[in-house]
């Protein structure tokens, strides 16, 4: 640890989680469970320093998320640094925000793209996910989009709520006009985590959803892209999380932690670096964190010898912390992993008949009993 | 240039000479300084083309023609071979980078 390999290049994206605020509650958030309160968000200057100190190093493409990016009221002065500097800057939005006059802001800006999550292909079963009235903002956010001429990619986190509501979903997204759909079965991290029980789908669910997404994907094809997010605990091997660790993209947290992996925060004995006190290129080249696992000399048994090590470069690690309590055992979706029993386990307990009710996402209260 | 080889079924329809290919809404070409090399940005990611795709995307432009691309690329380069570059421009197209806004006989396409 400490010493890059020769192999480390520059990082292509920066995922920026300018704020852990939102108005949605979604149960199935990836925000880890210790939300950070707005007071220790970092400040205007000092996300334009990252985004500096960023392309500096070789970041290319800015995607500006959250929690709700649109709670920062100096959105559009970021977005406009970003651009300025030659990045691509993405909007991950819950769309509420995005009315006509603040999308113009954006677009003047230099915004390129915007990815707007919608819960369910109906405004009663998407409005109780989100727990807000929120669909119907959504669709007009959507309409804004295409009127300004901005590409548009609808996201939906897959769970057990809305399965089976693909088809309606995909029909959605194209009146929506969406250029992409990405279709993303939960993967077990934060909130979603914590309400695992009320989201895991059942195999019978996954396996009409298949036959739905393959046949859209075939009558879409030129018209609008649809990417397939599987359910990794479903799978026989696990996916190749982030593409490796230090390897592609690093996350920035509200409060300038820097993340090798958006979930990575739940890794135990992982000596996070924050952007306060270290410059961000000494953090991606020469910190612990970062090289704790990049390529493959980390790996144990049975990743070490294993043929597909390149593949799927032994899966996700906070996953394998999550799942095993060591971050570098093989992911234990993996079925060679000797933990795979873990994943077993809950496939056979969580899939309950009837799913228990989910705790919604929150933040921290202040003592005056008022979100932070 | 990182974008895979293209299916040979396809190889057998090059884009006739009066088709105008065009970056897609959403994809730009830059240059970064850091790595020294063109960089083509688009919702999902980024890649980095070869001197020779650098040089046939930045002539996209949405009025140029391919025998106009072709013929402006043979002013710059040794050994330009339009059937290499149809090829390109179709493996462009089916990744979503490129659109072809034109057919031979001027309609506009409606397929995106």
């Amino acid at each position: 640890m400490g010493e890059p390999g020769p192999s480390v290049g520059p990082p292509f994206g920066l995922l920026a989680e300018l704020t852990h605020r939102c108005p949605l509650r979604c149960a199935y958030c990836s925000n880890p469970l210790q939300l950070v309160p707005a007071s220790n968000e970092l400040d205007t200057d000092q996300w334009r320093s990252v985004l500096d100190q960023a392309r500096r190093l070789g970041v290319l493409q800015v995607h500006l998320s959250g929690g709700e990016p649109m709670a920062r009221r100096d959105l559009p002065a970021l977005v406009e640094h970003a651009h300025s500097l030659g990045c691509y800057v993405n909007l991950v939005t819950s769309g509420l925000s995005l009315t006509d006059g603040a999308a113009a802001e954006l677009v003047a800006a230099g915004l390129d793209h915007v990815q707007l999550s919608i819960q369910d292909a109906d405004t009663r079963g998407a409005d109780a996910i989100a727990g807000a009235r929120a669909h119907e903002r959504k669709l007009a956010a959507a309409a804004v989009v295409r009127r300004l001429g901005l590409p548009l990619t609808v996201n939906v986190v897959l769970h057990r709520g809305n399965l089976d509501h693909v088809e309606a979903i995909v029909d959605l997204a194209e009146r929506m006009g969406a250029d992409r759909l990405e279709l993303a079965n939960t993967q077990f991290y934060g909130w979603a985590l914590r309400n695992r029980a009320a989201l895991l789908p059942t195999a019978a669910q996954l396996r009409a959803a298949d036959v739905v997404v393959r046949d859209a994907v075939e009558r879409l094809a030129g018209r609008m892209e649809i990417s397939y997010v599987y359910s990794d605990y479903h799978e026989r091997r696990p996916k190749p999380c982030m593409h490796g660790w230090g390897s592609r993209q690093l996350t920035v947290a509200p409060n300038g932690d820097v993340l090798p992996c958006p979930a990575a925060s739940v890794i135990e004995g992982l000596d996070l670096e924050n952007v306060r006190t270290r410059p961000l290129a000494e953090i991606w080249y020469e910190s612990a964190s970062f090289n704790a696992f990049r390529g493959t000399d980390w790996m144990r048994e049975p990743c070490r010898s294993c043929a597909f090590r390149e593949v799927d470069l032994g899966g996700c690690r906070c996953q394998a912390f999550l799942l095993t309590g060591d971050a570098a055992n093989t992911d234990p979706v993996c079925q060679l992993s000797p933990h795979r029993a873990v994943v077993d386990r809950v496939l056979a307990e969580d899939v309950l008949l009837v799913p228990p009710p989910s705790v919604p996402r929150r933040m921290p209260v202040s003592r005056n009993g008022d979100a932070l | 240039m990182t974008v895979p080889d293209s299916h040979p079924e396809k190889r057998a329809f090059p884009l006739p000479d009066t088709a105008v290919p065009r970056l897609r809404r959403g994809v730009r070409l830059s240059f970064d300084p850091t790595r020294d090399s063109y960089v083509l940005l688009y919702p999902e990611g980024v890649l980095l083309p070869n001197e020779t795709a650098a040089a046939v995307l930045g002539r996209c432009d949405g009025g140029a023609d391919v025998a106009t691309i072709v013929a402006s690329l043979a002013r710059d380069f040794d050994g330009v071979d339009a059937a290499q570059v149809s090829d390109l421009l179709r493996r462009l197209e089916r990744r979503r980078l490129v659109e072809i806004v034109e057919r031979p006989d001027g309609t506009v396409r409606d397929d995106g």
